[in-house]
């Protein structure tokens, strides 16, 4: 299975295995990650699933499409690299993903 | 203070279809929510998206959603408490009094939450500093526009409600539109208009770029933006309005001393009551094994809470289960022949 890395801002960091198909934000809810808060669930109407993407990963996912985009004007302190993490879902090439979520979600 | 059967607590689909089972029942309710309007998450969050999960409806949008689940219960002719948002709650013998930010009393033996994931706010500017100046410089929502007549004044947000006060505001102010990246999701022809006011100096548009400080003692002097190229840029502003969008917040709720699991509130899968006799929890807010968050999930949850409702409203009268397509007396109450 992929593994993926949740950092927080203090520097805590969480590697998981996560089932190819789930996003990273379901990764991190069934897991009990602290950091990421998926209040609509992951209908893409909330942002509270905003996480950072490291820089070298950041191109290689799919690109976001519009409406993510748009939501994460609302996301708390977007950067370059934002991203919700309801729309990255989990494949093979995905495997050493890091993530970092922000101070806090809203 | 208004006495009735049920309180609900939130106006979105799963509250509303909560005075639905309770109409027909014969029970009285009044919803509150802290929404100018029905429809909760299905208006605020997706009136336009489609939901394709909701029994023998195919497709609808949050908007036909809620506009069908109005007309379902309007033979009810309940009483909507909107722009309102449930303060308190307090316990008198088999009875529950609720009192709003508007000091509204309500007296009921049962309250239902159907509060979602909280009510909704505007979301704040990040910046920590900003916070002392809410209310004198910093605004989330244009009250009186009259109160931002002759101002510097800096918006910050992408979305229509960014781009339409700026229109507006340029009308008698000095106006800069900051945005954290060059596209705007607000409409294209409120854009185009802005860079035919950016034209005339009425104006400013400053993208891509974030705050960075706000300076200022009692009141806001001036702010400073830095550009994603790292430029800096120091700007005279009186009055600072963030457009965000909303955020869910559950609010004094989880004060009540209700048995909560993180954001949602643990019921008995049975009845859908909490840990207080006569307070239930249904729809996203509840939690119990299995749960899933979906508006059909909250449909039964209110039906079976329903029940419940009617035993401890009416503990003289048996409940009695019935079809509305045989039952007079339902048939009575939604006003059919």
């Amino acid at each position: 299975m992929p593994k993926i890395t949740y950092k927080d801002k203090q520097g805590n960091s969480k590697t998981l295995e996560v089932e190819k198909g789930l996003s990273v934000m379901e990764g991190a809810i069934q897991n009990n990650v602290p950091g990421i808060d998926a209040d609509c669930g992951g209908s893409m109407a909330c942002a509270t699933c905003h996480v950072y993407v490291e820089e070298k990963w950041f191109n290689k996912l799919p690109k976001p499409d519009e409406g993510e985009v748009d939501m994460i004007d609302m996301a708390f302190e977007p950067k370059k690299n934002s991203r919700l993490s309801c729309q990255l879902i989990v494949t093979d090439e995905m495997d050493g993903l890091e993530v970092t979520t922000p101070e806090k979600q809203s | 203070m208004e006495k009735t059967d049920v309180i609900i607590i939130g106006a979105g689909p799963v509250g509303l279809f909560a005075v639905h089972q309770l109409g027909i029942k014969g029970l009285k309710a009044v919803v509150i929510d802290n929404l100018d309007k029905a429809g909760g998450q299905c208006i605020e969050l997706y009136p336009d998206k489609p939901i394709y999960d909701i029994p023998a409806v195919p497709e609808c949008t949050g908007e036909e959603l809620t506009n069908k689940l109005l007309e379902q219960i309007k033979p009810f002719k309940t009483k909507f408490f909107l722009n309102e948002r449930v303060n308190e709650v307090n316990q008198e013998k088999e009875n529950w009094i609720i009192k709003t930010n508007k000091n509204n009393h309500f007296f009921a033996p049962n309250i239902i939450i159907a509060g979602g994931v909280g009510s909704f706010e505007p979301r704040k500017l990040s910046l920590k500093d900003a916070e002392k100046f809410e209310g004198k410089s910093v605004f989330y929502s244009v009250r009186n526009k009259e109160d931002f007549k002759d101002k510097n004044i800096s918006i910050f947000g992408g979305g229509d409600s960014a781009l339409d006060w700026t229109v507006e505001l340029s009308k008698f102010s000095k106006v800069n539109l900051i945005h954290r990246r060059d596209e705007f999701r607000g409409a294209p022809h409120t854009l185009s208009e802005i860079k035919k006011l950016e034209k005339e100096g009425k104006v400013s548009l400053k993208t891509p770029c974030q705050l960075e400080s706000v300076e200022g003692e009692k009141n806001i002097k001036s702010i400073t933006i830095k550009f994603d190229d790292g430029k800096i840029e120091k700007i005279n502003t009186d009055i600072v309005l963030g457009f965000f969008g909303l955020i869910m917040k559950l609010g004094p709720i989880a004060e009540w001393g209700l048995n909560m699991n993180k954001k949602t509130i643990k019921v008995n899968p049975e009845n859908f009551e909490t840990n207080k006799k006569g307070i239930f929890a249904v729809g996203d807010i509840c939690s119990y094994p299995g749960k899933l968050r979906l508006i059909l999930s909250g449909f039964h949850e209110v039906a079976l809470a329903s029940v419940e409702c009617f035993k401890r409203a009416r503990p003289n009268e048996k409940y009695k289960f019935e079809f509305t397509t045989s039952s007079t007396t339902i048939k009575d109450r939604l006003g059919k022949k």
